[in-house]
């Protein structure tokens, strides 16, 4: 395989007597050597993301000696992060992720120069952040910033190394148009918005972006180095829960719209439309009519309402916290649905709000009109309703 | 014919749990067409409106895309296995 560092970008790259002992047990292999080193010190990664995949890459390339690493986010760091995104500390709550982040990778070796972009990547500013990297890193959370990520490294000719996650189940590939597929021979389009759930919904084990992300790493490692058989043309798919690694094939594909034999998108597009997300602000004012807010679903209550309230979460969520609702996961409702009574108001929630909107959109497909979705979910409830209830 | 079809993590909620199933099918199709008649509810997962095999769900035998082979015709043994795989896209949160 050949590096993404050209030779002469060597010319002038020199490891002082510190650095020598830092990567003595690098340098004693004949797969990395001198040469190895200092390709890593010459070369540059782009994060996109420090969240869970992030995190173990940042210190892996940071410790390894990546000499210029970039991160994008702009998220700020919250307790329910630290279960998994372990670039952070318990201290960083409340703190840039990003700041966070660089502080903890200079910590472990000052050698490493860290560049921030704190801005969500959008069509208009990735060509211009992700042109001066060799490599380009894909740790997002969003179909909109992959297939962006996708089609800017296409147009780059930059490799992407990808990775993503769901509860116990991962996946991770290079891609790299030049010498094998992209991300969209393997998937040509993004499933609709809400048919997948999002691991804020379906939950994630704290280790999995661990493997996951550090297996990022290793193949990130590998590209710069042009050591070893590269994860380009496979898929990696890994499940924590029967400790199972498998690969299926990947194959590039000829009628491919980036990156085929007569490619039809020349420059990045709306990534919010191609993966049919909406800005919250143009939904309908029909809408609004099947929706209700924490404080009016209070005052309801409180005037003693006959309301029925349907909670779409799974049992262990119950457990957590709830409002003495009904339970029916989401997932069970098309097959439980007669257990509700249409003649009666239905109040649907679920943690944020996300899934009961799409329960309200099935019930109402089946004939329900007397329902509304709790805005904000359980979650707005215990902020701003009764504090005595933990939020998670 | 029995052959073993893989079901990943976010299709589980539709096979009652199950991260496998056992079906009888000489092809792609046989199977999925059974899967579906199994559990009703995974269809609008894996076919669009026009029964097409949706562009965010991919089928393999084995370590093989049925895209590359003969499609939803590819034919199966009692040894193959077959695998689902849908795009997933967490990470950062």
């Amino acid at each position: 395989m050949i590096s993404t560092v050209e030779v002469e970008r060597l010319e002038g790259i020199k490891l002082s007597h510190e650095e020598i002992r830092r990567y003595g047990r690098h340098l004693i292999m004949p797969e990395v050597g001198l040469d190895g080193q200092k390709k890593l010190k010459a070369a540059s990664v782009l994060m996109i993301g420090a969240g869970g995949l992030g995190s173990p890459l940042g210190l892996y390339l940071g410790a390894a000696g990546v000499g210029r690493i970039g991160i994008v986010d702009f998220d700020v760091v919250e307790y329910s992060n630290l279960q998994r995104q372990i670039v952070h500390s318990t201290s960083d709550v409340g703190r840039s992720k990003l700041d966070s982040a660089r502080e903890r990778i200079q910590n472990i070796n000052p050698h490493v120069h860290v560049e921030t972009f704190e801005t969500r990547l959008t069509s208009e500013n990735a060509m211009e952040i992700l042109k001066d990297y060799d490599v380009i890193v894909d740790g997002t959370d969003n179909f909109p910033t992959r297939y962006l990520v996708n089609d800017a490294c296409v147009l780059l000719k930059k490799p992407n190394v990808y990775g993503s996650i769901f509860r116990f189940e991962g996946q991770a590939s290079v891609f790299y148009a030049k010498e094998g597929p992209c991300y969209r021979c393997l998937y040509s389009e993004p499933p609709p918005p809400g048919l997948v759930p999002s691991c804020a919904e379906g939950g994630v084990l704290g280790v999995l972006p661990g493997i996951v992300g550090t297996i990022q790493a290793a193949e990130t490692i590998k590209l710069i180095l042009g050591a070893g058989d590269s994860l380009i043309g496979r898929l990696l798919l890994f499940d924590a829960l029967k400790m199972q690694f498998r690969e299926v094939k990947l194959r590039k594909n000829s009628d491919c719209t980036m990156c085929g034999e007569h490619p039809t998108i020349h420059r990045l597009i709306d990534y919010d439309a191609f993966c049919g997300v909406t800005p919250e602000a143009s939904e309908s004012r029909e809408r609004s009519a099947y929706e209700i807010s924490v404080e009016e679903l209070k005052a309801r209550l409180d005037q003693g309402d006959d309301l029925f309230v349907l909670d779409v979460r799974e049992p262990q969520e119950y457990e957590i916290v709830n409002m003495n609702g009904y339970l029916i996961p989401l997932g069970e409702l098309p097959k439980r649905v007669h257990e509700l009574d249409s003649s009666r108001e239905i109040i649907v929630h679920c943690q944020r709000g996300g899934r009961s909107a799409r329960a309200v959109e099935l019930l109402k497909q089946m004939g329900f009109r007397k329902i509304k979705n709790l805005l904000g979910g359980i979650d707005a409830w215990a902020a701003r309703i009764d504090p005595s209830l933990p939020r998670y | 014919m029995a052959t073993k079809v893989m079901i990943p993590t976010p299709l589980r909620a539709y096979t009652d749990k199950r991260d496998s199933v056992v079906l009888d099918g000489a092809t792609i199709d046989d199977l999925l067409q059974q899967l579906t008649i199994r559990y009703a509810p995974l269809k609008k997962h894996l076919y669009d409106d026009n029964e097409k095999l949706r562009s965010y769900v991919n089928i393999y035998v084995n370590d093989e895309d049925i895209r590359y082979l003969q499609k939803e015709q590819t034919k199966v043994t009692d040894s193959d296995v077959v695998s689902i795989i849908p795009s997933i896209a967490g990470g950062r949160r």
